[in-house]
């Protein structure tokens, strides 16, 4: 059986190789699917501390309500996140984010 | 979940995690995506969160990632052309991920570990009531039943308020996907 330190070691992995792809990679959409890669590292900590403290020998559910609002909330946000990129693609021709400094001070 | 299991699908979602950010080409990228949420669903249903599994390769592996590649499609999007990486971003960013990776190893090494207690169902089943006492006195987890009596009982306005909040993005969407006529 693994225990709770090697769930919480992976997605500690995975949560940091999200957060490299979105310092290191220039492409606005894969930054994008790294984001939903680190808030997927996050859902699997979620539910394996939701399994491993159970409750009256269930798991506890209120963490994987947790998970189910994350998931939700991370699917509107892809949807307006994706809009954003498609309007920005039609104004600039580009989704290199070193094209896009407009907003630079 | 039994060990090698466990391993098989936490090394599928690093490798597809690592493949994500190494790839050049974005469909490429976003296909390693899905077999990354493939092993994370894995590791979900191993963990008796069979609701939650399903809902990821639905949602996510189904869902977004086409959305992902459909809009990679209507983009046109290359192959990503090299270009020098600037130098400060890329040890600043490496570092910030070591620091985090080596914090992590050092928690986890000073903490007391933890191994699950097997789920007891037949005990659980005093605490519940109706079709959920019925399936537990028969030894199943009745996860989606479990599921949706909180969600429907005690997250109630959550799930309300989650509601409006896809309307709005539905809405947001179409606002920003129309084109300006001026």
């Amino acid at each position: 059986m693994a225990g709770l330190h090697s769930y919480l070691l992976v997605s500690g992995l995975l949560f940091a190789i999200g957060l490299a792809g979105v310092v290191l990679r220039r492409n606005i959409i894969v930054v994008f699917m790294c984001l939903e890669l680190m808030l997927s590292a996050a859902n699997l900590t979620l539910v394996a501390f939701s399994r491993f403290n159970g409750v009256n020998g269930l798991p506890d559910y209120n963490g994987q309500m947790l998970v189910f609002f994350v998931i939700t909330v991370a699917a509107a946000e892809v949807a307006v996140g994706l809009a954003i990129i498609v309007a920005l693609y039609r104004a600039r021709q580009t989704i290199h984010t070193d094209d896009l400094t407009s907003m630079r001070g | 979940m039994p060990l090698p299991l466990f391993w098989f699908f936490a090394i599928l979602m690093l490798v597809g995690g690592l493949a994500v950010i190494s790839l050049r080409n974005p469909v490429a990228a976003a296909l390693s995506m899905v077999a990354s949420f493939v092993g994370l669903a894995g590791l979900f249903i191993g963990l008796n969160a069979y609701l939650v599994g399903i809902i990821q390769i639905l949602v996510y592996a189904g869902a977004i990632m086409v959305l992902f590649l459909f809009i990679i499609m209507l983009l046109d999007l290359k192959t990503e052309e090299k270009r020098a990486p600037k130098v400060v971003p890329v040890v600043g960013g490496l570092g910030i991920v070591l620091a985090f990776t080596i914090q992590l190893i050092g928690v986890l090494g000073k903490t007391p570990p933890k191994e699950s207690e097997p789920l007891d169902l037949v005990a659980a089943a005093t605490h519940q009531t109706g079709g959920i006492q019925e399936t537990l006195k028969d030894d199943r987890l009745p996860d989606v039943n479990l599921v949706g009596d909180l969600m429907f009982t005690e997250y109630n306005l959550p799930l309300q308020i989650v509601g409006v909040l896809l309307l709005v993005a539905t809405v947001g969407v179409v606002v920003l996907s129309k084109r300006q006529t001026a």
